[in-house]
Formats: structure tokens, C-alpha cells, sequence
């Protein structure tokens, strides 16, 4: 290996340490050596339970909608013409460019108690505001594009030839679909729905204009992390940041497991 | 089963791909559909099998009105370019995808698929995926596929394009024997009119989204319908008004009044046969085939000043 080589790699290294693995690290270590009963304590704490129960209920919703959501929307912007494509295929970005404290804003403009849909809902008994739906509403915006932005390119990739070919050997559009298009873009869709998941374990900005962090009620675990930096418990927060670590990080070592080495045919 | 395309017409945008083309197909036949690129041919072909819209005309096959049917209704095979293997598949999964959509028992899918694979000689490589197969396994693994639904017209897009020259030959011979034997009726589209000639029963020459001639690949040759075909099919050098096949030259060494001079350019010995670039005084080309034996006698070399005469020139209006 010559130089150059050996340089690039140091530099590639270098940079994932200091960036990813030195602060991750030091969230492990911190747990374990500086305060672990009080880590313990706080995970065990009902409120912190609560609040991880409410993050993965807008998981539980966004992921699974976002998924059936970027599929479509990847088909209809590869395979199909539309007036209005090119919008739609702009718009799905929209959540990665704009901050989610913008989209809390927006939300709670749109919901609140003289907001467009906030006014109607509230004049019929339904609570969306510090509530659970905000999350939930937040929680889909922010999450949006991940599953789309993989299955668009591995589309346009495979091209349309081999859901042609199962037209013509007698296959309808459904029976295409599952036999042909889905298995082929599958990996993109698995990768899409590891970026939606993460995204949707780790959303802060937007929940946290809309849902009031609310403690037992409408505190996700994020929120939880900075409640317990506020209240200086450091046990609580490196318990908390680890679990919430460990989960993004036994995603991807199961999907890498899962994964076939041959990952493109 | 015979096809019949009535007077249809296709646009993509500004451009005309197929601008009022009707041909008849005869059932168990095998015909070629010639021409450059972008003369329509390709879109006709997918107009057949419904993997394109036309914007005017019908199409039959069986006597039956296709046109406005979907793909999966026209019991066609359809052979593609790139073959468009379902590469997530195993060859066995592949072939079998028609049988399976159509709901058949398993026992007579696994023997059908073995019948076929041992037709393309594939057997024994069923469990592979198409990524462990060459280029020309791939086309014959999609021919299996095709004619695994008995399907009542074959149709092969460019099916040996992508292929190099000695597997195209190959597979040209066998898919002629393939349909001596199964006698489905056949359309292959192609840019190589030898491939045509060579293949085919019937050839349909097209050129800028029309039909220029329909005939035999004797006829075709001998009896050209226009320049076009004339030029597209086989070589052809000008002379004045008439046009004269390479081969139609007659060379002297010794002018006789009725011959016209000019000199060789370059000798291209290609084994049996010998092709000379000639050019005349006014710089027009010519180019000659003559046997390797005549042009031994003739003992000619580069530089050379010789005589030719057309002894079979074409003329068209």
C-alpha cells in the first residue's frame, strides 16, 4: 500500500473517531464509570419509561406510514407522469431542509387554539396540541423522506424492463409489483426504513415546540435527556443517551447482519 | 397464429416513430423487422405486444382486435434487448414466473421448466442467478421464459444486440432451428441485415417510421423496391442514375470502350473473398467483390489502374 493510500485511510479514520466514536464512547464509558446506580435509577424511573413508551408510539405510527408513503410516492415519481412531479418530488424534501423548530412552529400555528385545523378540532373535543397526536404529527413530518430518497434512485437503477417482462409473461400491475418491483428494491426500502426509525428515535426539535414535555405525559426520550440535564442528574442522562445509542446501533449492526454481501444483483 | 398491424400510427413528442404502417404476419412464419435506428421498427414490435399505446390504428392477432388490450392479455412472448432478467431470481424461478402468475401445479411447472431449460441448453444450471450467467445463457434463459406460456407469437427485440459476433451467429443458427421446430409464429426486430436475411422468411424494411418493402430475402436483394432498400440492404455503389452491387463489376485490365477506369485504392483480402476500393478520375468511390482466385489471375496490387464494367445495374424511376 503506498502512501497516498495509507494517508486517505488516516484521514478517513481519523475523522469517524473524533467525530462518531469519541463521543459515543464516552457516553458508555461515563454511564458505567462516573454515576451507573443513578443511570439505573433514572431508567427505571416510570417518567423515563413513559417518555421512551410515547417515543416509540410515533415511531410505531411514522415508520410504517413514511414507509408506505415513500414507496408510493417513489413509484409514482419514477414510473409514472403527472402534472405537478417535479413539486412533489421537491416537496419530499422539504422536512430535511427545513429546521425542525420551523416545523414545530408550523404545526403549532396549524393547531392551536385559533390555528386553521386546531379551532375546529378543539371546538369538537379533540386535544392535538401537548398532546400525543403532536408527537405523532411531528414525528411523521420530520420523518418523511428517508424511505423515498432510497427507493427513487434504486428505481430509476433497475429501469422498467423487468416489470415489462412480467407484463408480458401474463403478471397484473399488483402481482408485478410484489413479484418483480418490491423484491428488487427491497434493500433500499430496508435501508429507508433504518434512516426513518432513527430519525424518529432521535427527533427533538419539532416535539418539543408542539408536545409541552409534559413529564409522564407527553415527554418523548429525547426530551427526557435534556429534562435530566436541566435537573443536573448526569446519571440519568448518560442512561438515557445510551440506551437510545445502543438502539441505533444494534439497527444497523442487524441490518449489515441481515444484509447479503452481494448487495446489488 | 398470424398478426395483423392496420394502418398504425406513433408519436413521441415532435418526433414521428410510426407514421401509418400496416404489415401482415402469416401464422408459423419467421419475419424480420430491418431498419437504422429510430425507423420505427422497435416501436412497432412493442406496439404488438401492448408495452406501447398507439395513437391511431389496431392491431390483431389470432383475427383477434388487441388494440386496446393490456400486455398481460395477448398471450405474446416478448424477448428483450437487455434481457431483463429478473435478477433476484434463480434461472429456474425465472422460467417459471409465466407458469406460476397463471397458477399451475407445481409438478407441471418443475417439468415444463426442465423440458425448456434442456431446449436452451440450460439444464443443470437452474439454481443459478442471472449474474452467474454469460450474456448469451441470459438471451436463451429469456427465450425460455417467453415461450414457457405458449405463447401464441413470439416477439425478440434486438435479441442478439448485446451479444458478441460469434455468440450472435450461434444463437442466429439455433433460433432458426428453434423455430423450425415450434413453428410459432415469429417477429425478431434487427439493425444487421445479414441477421435478417439469414434468419428470416419474410423481411419488413422500415426507415423513418414506414414500411419501404416486404419481401423475401432473395427478392429483397435482387428486386429492391426503392434506393433506400437498395442501399440498406447489401452494398451498392452509385454510377450516374443506375445503382450496381459490388459484386455486379466486372474488372479488366484492358479499357474496351464500355468500361470506365479508375484505380485501386486498397485490396482487403477477407478470405474467400477480395473487396477493392476503387476510385475514379472524378474521385467517386467504388467498392468490388471478386473471388480470391480472379483476383489472383488478375494479379492486382495497390496503385493499379484497372477497367470496370457493371454487368447488372438497378435503376429506379
Amino acid at each position: 500500500m503506498n502512501a497516498r493510500k495509507l494517508t486517505l485511510r488516516a484521514i478517513a479514520l481519523g475523522y469517524l473517531l473524533v467525530i462518531l466514536v469519541a463521543p459515543l464512547s464516552l457516553v458508555v464509558w461515563r454511564t458505567f464509570a462516573y454515576d451507573a446506580s443513578g443511570a439505573w435509577k433514572a431508567l427505571s424511573d416510570p417518567d423515563t419509561v413513559h417518555a421512551f413508551k410515547v417515543t416509540l408510539e410515533a415511531a410505531a405510527v411514522a415508520v410504517p406510514l413514511n414507509t408506505l408513503f415513500g414507496v408510493l410516492c417513489g413509484l409514482a415519481i419514477v414510473r409514472r407522469r403527472f402534472p405537478g412531479k417535479g413539486l412533489v418530488n421537491a416537496f419530499v424534501d422539504l422536512p430535511l431542509a427545513l429546521s425542525p423548530v420551523v416545523v414545530g412552529l408550523a404545526l403549532f400555528l396549524l393547531y392551536g387554539r385559533t390555528g386553521w385545523f386546531g379551532s375546529w378540532l378543539n371546538g369538537h373535543g379533540y386535544q392535538v396540541l401537548f398532546a400525543l397526536p403532536s408527537i405523532v404529527i411531528a414525528t411523521v413530518f420530520v420523518s418523511v423522506p428517508f424511505v423515498a430518497r432510497e427507493v427513487i434512485p434504486t428505481l430509476r437503477e433497475i429501469g422498467d424492463e423487468q416489470e415489462q417482462a412480467a407484463h408480458t409473461l401474463g403478471a397484473s400491475s399488483w402481482q408485478t409489483f410484489w413479484r418483480v418491483t418490491l423484491p428488487s428494491i427491497r434493500w433500499a426500502v430496508v435501508y429507508g426504513i433504518v434512516l426513518t426509525t432513527s430519525r424518529c428515535l432521535g427527533e427533538y426539535g419539532a416535539v418539543a415546540v408542539v408536545s409541552g414535555s409534559i413529564q409522564g405525559k407527553t415527554e418523548t426520550a429525547t426530551l427526557r435527556v435534556q429534562e435530566e440535564y436541566e435537573n443536573l442528574n448526569t446519571g440519568g442522562v448518560y442512561g438515557i443517551s445510551l440506551v437510545l445509542a445502543a438502539i441505533a446501533v444494534t439497527t444497523l449492526i442487524l441490518m449489515s447482519i441481515v444484509k447479503p454481501s452481494e448487495e446489488r444483483y | 397464429m398470424s398478426i395483423s398491424v392496420r394502418n398504425v400510427s406513433k408519436r413521441f413528442g415532435d418526433f414521428v416513430a410510426l407514421d401509418g404502417v400496416s404489415i401482415t404476419v402469416a401464422p408459423g412464419s419467421l419475419t424480420a423487422l430491418l431498419g437504422p435506428s429510430g425507423s420505427g421498427k422497435s416501436t412497432l414490435l412493442r406496439v404488438i405486444a401492448g408495452l406501447e399505446t398507439p395513437d391511431s390504428g389496431s392491431v390483431f392477432i389470432e383475427e383477434r382486435d388487441m388494440t386496446g388490450r393490456r400486455p398481460q392479455d395477448r398471450g405474446v412472448g416478448f424477448v428483450f434487448q437487455h434481457y431483463a432478467a429478473f435478477k433476484h431470481m434463480t434461472v429456474f424461478q425465472n422460467v417459471a414466473f409465466g407458469l406460476a402468475i397463471r397458477k399451475r401445479p407445481r409438478a407441471e411447472i418443475r417439468k415444463r421448466v426442465a423440458e425448456l431449460l434442456e431446449l436452451v441448453q440450460l439444464d443443470g444450471l437452474a439454481g443459478r442467478y442471472p449474474s452467474q450467467l454469460s450474456g448469451g445463457q441470459r438471451q436463451r434463459m429469456g427465450l425460455a421464459r417467453a415461450l414457457a406460456v405458449e405463447p401464441s407469437v413470439l416477439l425478440l427485440d434486438e435479441p442478439f444486440g448485446a451479444l458478441d459476433a460469434r455468440v450472435r451467429t450461434e444463437l442466429r443458427d439455433w433460433l432458426r432451428r428453434l423455430h423450425d421446430e415450434t413453428r410459432t409464429t415469429t417477429v425478431i426486430v434487427t439493425h444487421d441485415q445479414e441477421e435478417a436475411m439469414e434468419v428470416a422468411d419474410e423481411v419488413v424494411v422500415m426507415h423513418r417510421g414506414k414500411v419501404e418493402q416486404v419481401a423475401g430475402p432473395r427478392e429483397l436483394y435482387d428486386l429492391p423496391a426503392n434506393e433506400f432498400v437498395m442501399t440498406f440492404v447489401g452494398q451498392a455503389n452509385r454510377l450516374g442514375d443506375a445503382f450496381v452491387r459490388p459484386h455486379d463489376l466486372e474488372l479488366t485490365l484492358e479499357p474496351n470502350g464500355t468500361t470506365r477506369e479508375a484505380m485501386i485504392e486498397r485490396i482487403v483480402h477477407l478470405g474467400f473473398e477480395v473487396r477493392l476500393d476503387l476510385v475514379r478520375e472524378d474521385g467517386e468511390r467504388l467498392q468490388v467483390q471478386i473471388t480470391r482466385d480472379e483476383a489472383e489471375q488478375l494479379e492486382l496490387e495497390s496503385r493499379q489502374i484497372v477497367f470496370v464494367k457493371p454487368t447488372r445495374q438497378t435503376t429506379f424511376r
